[in-house]
């Protein structure tokens, strides 16, 4: 990736052409939940996993308060994880970018880290900090965010175009204003990268570590509860809840980056 | 890479736990509950009490690390150790999310190769395939399970379906990753659609699959133990680690070894997706990073 | 500037051709990238195009091979038109990049267009050896690509492009990712193979002492729109080696060459990267 100054994109991604893009999907998702709806309601077929999406609609409504009280509850937990994980993967990212034998060394434990099921320890954070806390929940979307960040936060800083440091030490920069104008702005779309994986990390983490334990007016104990009764509309309405959250975080994420990397050659015109 | 320098990180991992099994006892004899153990005829043989007290490393929050090794070996009612019951459990477990990773690649793989070919559906499918991936669908796991009633077998369709997102969109990326020069040879060679799937696409493929095939394997193993543990299925990790946590006061050690053990599931998991992508890319070039 | 031979040994044959590249989105424009081109090929010549960026060559060159269409005019390849020529598989193309697949063995990559055409296994190797024999590549036949340098990978491709014996070579400047020497090298060996094939040849290159020494014609061309500015004959003997670059006559004619494509220079548009990306979606 060059840290030249490069043309603004010319054909470009504009807001109408991003919601003409999703006219079809969204008309096929419209469409599905349509014919389910009918299937399941009218002809009577049994709902496999997913209610008629009317009938959780009408829950949707009808518990509304408790849902977004819910919502509130575990938001705070998800925001917070996703603060502390992501300052912390910053903080070790830009560590083990500038000294590459605690890279080395840290990078299999990364990996091992990131394939352990982080999930395992979410009833041992309970223990630790209270079934009833918050903080343990965050801690657990904490976690699952830390990784992510800190190895693309690095490799961000570290992936920068040979040509432009030549240049630069040529001109005789230090190293801090080395980092500043050549390495941040080469490690932004990493760490973007990292942040919109994170957030969907931070949701997960936070709602299965309310699955280990959690006071009832939380989602992800009224997503376990509700299914264990059976009760399916009312566990698929607090899904929804669950899945906006998601969603939005993510679009949270990338309308900062818009604003912090307008330049960036992921806004023209191209594949998703 | 010669064989030093593939020792540092072996080495450095190695000393990084070492620090931290050191750090752990430590700190409960800086600041834990009193240490006492008595000799075999039953008279105080070492005592020891530290200076400090801080919840956090007593002996319920963060147990010696021989009395989580003795946990292993704990006999139960019916005289089977523990770790032979975790391990059964992890086997359960492995078994869900082998046969789910399996049906979800293929799903995937064949869910691709469709879109790719079918201009309209991919416009319509992949980015609602895209979103849905910022949704938490690991969290929805418990539901599925319910709402299925199919037992074990429920959890293994959580695994597919968490398998197949990233394999379709990996796929759908690999198979359009060719020089755009090689379809203009193909195309120089009047070759079918179907000989430029077989030979040129297809084989493009692997290094990106395999990208997504690490991130699936992880995820069918955490999907396979959310799913199990709500719907109360028993015979499995997730069973296991619902076990421990009601016993957690009287033996505390049972969590961390159920703990233990998922993550050993999760680093086979991923070791033997690691060791297919060496023999399966051992014949392609290396690429370089990308921003994944 | 036309010649138009009448005898039917004319393997290319173009009149009028023009081509257009309308614009995609709002802000795109609209590339007029070749108009009016008149050509004629005859076998075993071997023909350079030649131009500043933008001319079209790197487009006439698809037309040949029906990778592109034409707006307007035609296109004639061995008496039939382009499209029937590609299906009948009359043409191999070599490319700026060697274009071989990572995956396979050299030899395996030569024996690709056999395998599209669905040859028998024997006959693949055989005639996938042969051609690596051809280009000195024999020793390397089980290496993967990456394992050879950028040279080596060329004439892997070159391999390729006759393994079906075709009675066009299309080159786009196949050497121009190459340093001077290795060029050089390779400007020798692809005419000692012309000369075993007896293969037509239409090379695209941006170098004028390359074009004038491989020629028996050369082509030069202006953009916007692309056009034939003249067409420079090359008389030099007909074995040509490295004595052949000292040559009076050489430089004569590069000058002649050099001359004529001044005041040619057009806006850089990458027409191919345009053309190309119909393909690969």
């Amino acid at each position: 990736m060059s840290v030249v100054a490069v043309p603004a994109p010319s054909s470009g991604v504009t807001v109408a052409s991003t919601l003409r893009g999703w006219l079809l999907p969204l008309g096929i998702f419209v469409g599905f939940l349509v014919v389910w709806d009918i299937l399941v309601r009218f002809l009577g077929l049994p709902q496999f996993i997913l209610p008629a999406p009317s009938r959780i609609a009408e829950a949707w409504v009808a518990y509304l308060p408790e849902l977004w009280a819910s919502t509130t509850y575990t938001l705070v937990e998800i925001i917070a994880g996703l603060i502390i994980g992501s300052c912390a993967g910053i903080l070790m990212g830009a560590v083990t970018a500038r000294w590459v034998g605690l890279r080395e060394s840290l990078l299999p434990f990364a990996v091992a880290v990131n394939s352990i099921p982080i999930i395992a320890f979410a009833p041992l954070l309970n223990n630790w900090f209270g079934l009833d806390s918050q903080l343990s929940k965050a801690m657990v979307a904490a976690v699952l965010c830390f990784f992510p960040v800190m190895i693309n936060t690095a490799r961000g800083l570290l992936h920068v175009d040979p040509a432009a440091l030549e240049m630069l030490r040529s001109g005789a920069a230090s190293e801090a204003q080395v980092f500043r104008m050549v390495r941040v702005p080469s490690a932004l779309p990493f760490l973007f990268t990292a942040l919109k994986v994170a957030t969907t990390l931070a949701t997960i983490g936070a709602i299965i570590g309310e699955y280990f334990g959690a006071p009832s007016l939380s989602i992800g104990q009224y997503i376990v509860r509700y299914a264990a009764f059976l009760n399916l509309e009312r566990s698929w309405a607090a899904i929804v809840f669950a899945c906006s959250i998601g969603i939005g975080l993510y679009m949270l994420v990338v309308a900062v980056e818009r604003l912090v990397m307008p330049w960036h050659s992921s806004f023209r015109v191209g594949e998703a | 890479m010669s064989a030093r320098r593939r020792l540092r990180p072996a080495l450095g991992f190695l000393l990084i736990v070492a620090l931290i099994l050191v750090a752990w006892e430590v700190a409960k004899l800086l600041a834990g509950d009193p240490w006492r153990y008595e000799d075999i005829l039953g008279g105080p043989a070492f005592y020891w009490d530290p200076p400090l007290r801080w919840k956090p490393v007593n002996d319920l929050n963060l147990p010696h690390l021989w009395t989580i090794f003795g946990a292993f070996w704990e006999l139960d009612a019916k005289g089977e150790t523990y770790v032979s019951s975790l391990v059964g459990a992890a086997w359960f477990t492995m078994r869900e999310s082998l046969l789910g990773f399996f049906m979800g690649a293929g799903i995937g793989l064949g869910l691709a190769i469709v879109l790719i070919h079918v201009k309209v559906l991919e416009r319509g499918l992949v980015p609602l395939l895209v979103a849905s991936q910022t949704v938490p669908i690991i969290a929805i796991a418990p539901v599925v399970v319910v709402g299925l009633r199919a037992g074990w077998f429920g959890v293994a369709i959580v695994a597919t379906y968490l398998t197949f997102f990233p394999v379709t969109i990996a796929a759908i990326r690999g198979m359009r990753a060719a020089d755009p020069r090689a379809f203009e040879l193909m195309r120089s060679y009047a070759a079918g659609r179907r000989t430029v799937l077989r030979k040129l696409r297809l084989p493009a493929s692997p290094p990106y699959l395999f990208t997504a095939f690490k991130i699936a394997a992880t995820a069918s193993v955490v999907g396979a133990i959310v799913g199990e543990f709500p719907a109360g299925i028993r015979d499995g990790l997730g069973g296991a680690l619902l076990q421990a946590m009601q016993y957690y006061s009287f033996s505390p050690q049972d969590l961390w070894a159920a703990i233990a053990a998922c993550a050993g599931v999760g680093i086979i998991a991923f070791l033997l997706v690691v060791a297919a992508e060496r023999l399966a890319l051992r014949n392609y070039r290396q690429i370089e990073d990308q921003a994944t | 500037m036309t010649e138009r031979p009448t005898t039917d040994d004319v393997v290319v044959d173009l009149r009028g051709v023009s081509k257009v590249f309308e614009g995609r989105g709002q802000k795109a424009a609209r590339v007029e990238a070749l108009s009016g081109i008149d050509l004629s090929v005859r076998r075993g010549e071997f023909i350079s195009l030649i131009g500043p960026s933008g001319c079209g060559k790197s487009t006439l060159l698809r037309i040949v091979g029906d990778l592109i269409g034409v707006s307007d005019g035609t296109v004639m390849v061995n008496g039939k038109l382009a499209r029937e020529a590609r299906l009948a598989r009359e043409y191999g193309m070599v490319f700026q990049a060697p274009v071989l697949f990572d995956w396979r063995t050299v030899q395996r990559n030569v024996e690709l267009p056999l395998e599209i055409i669905g040859r028998p296994k024997e006959e693949r190797e055989a005639r996938a050896r042969e051609m690596l024999a051809l280009v000195e590549l024999g020793d390397f036949a089980g290496h993967h690509p990456w394992q050879l340098s950028g040279g080596m990978q060329q004439r892997a491709a070159i391999a390729r492009a006759l393994a079906l014996d075709p009675a066009i070579l299309l080159m786009d400047e196949p050497f121009g990712a190459l340093d001077e020497m290795t060029r050089e090298r390779m400007n020798l060996e692809l005419l000692r193979i012309w000369e075993r094939t007896a293969t037509t040849v239409i090379f695209v290159t941006h170098s004028i002492p390359e074009a004038v020494f491989l020629s028996t014609r050369v082509v030069v061309m202006s953009a916007r729109p692309g056009r034939i500015t003249k067409i420079v004959p090359v008389d030099l003997p007909h074995h040509r080696d490295v004595e052949t670059r000292e040559m009076e006559r050489y430089f004569e004619l590069v000058t002649e060459v050099r001359e004529s494509l001044r005041g040619s220079e057009g806006e850089a548009v990458d027409l191919r990267r345009v053309a190309a990306e119909g393909l690969s979606a």
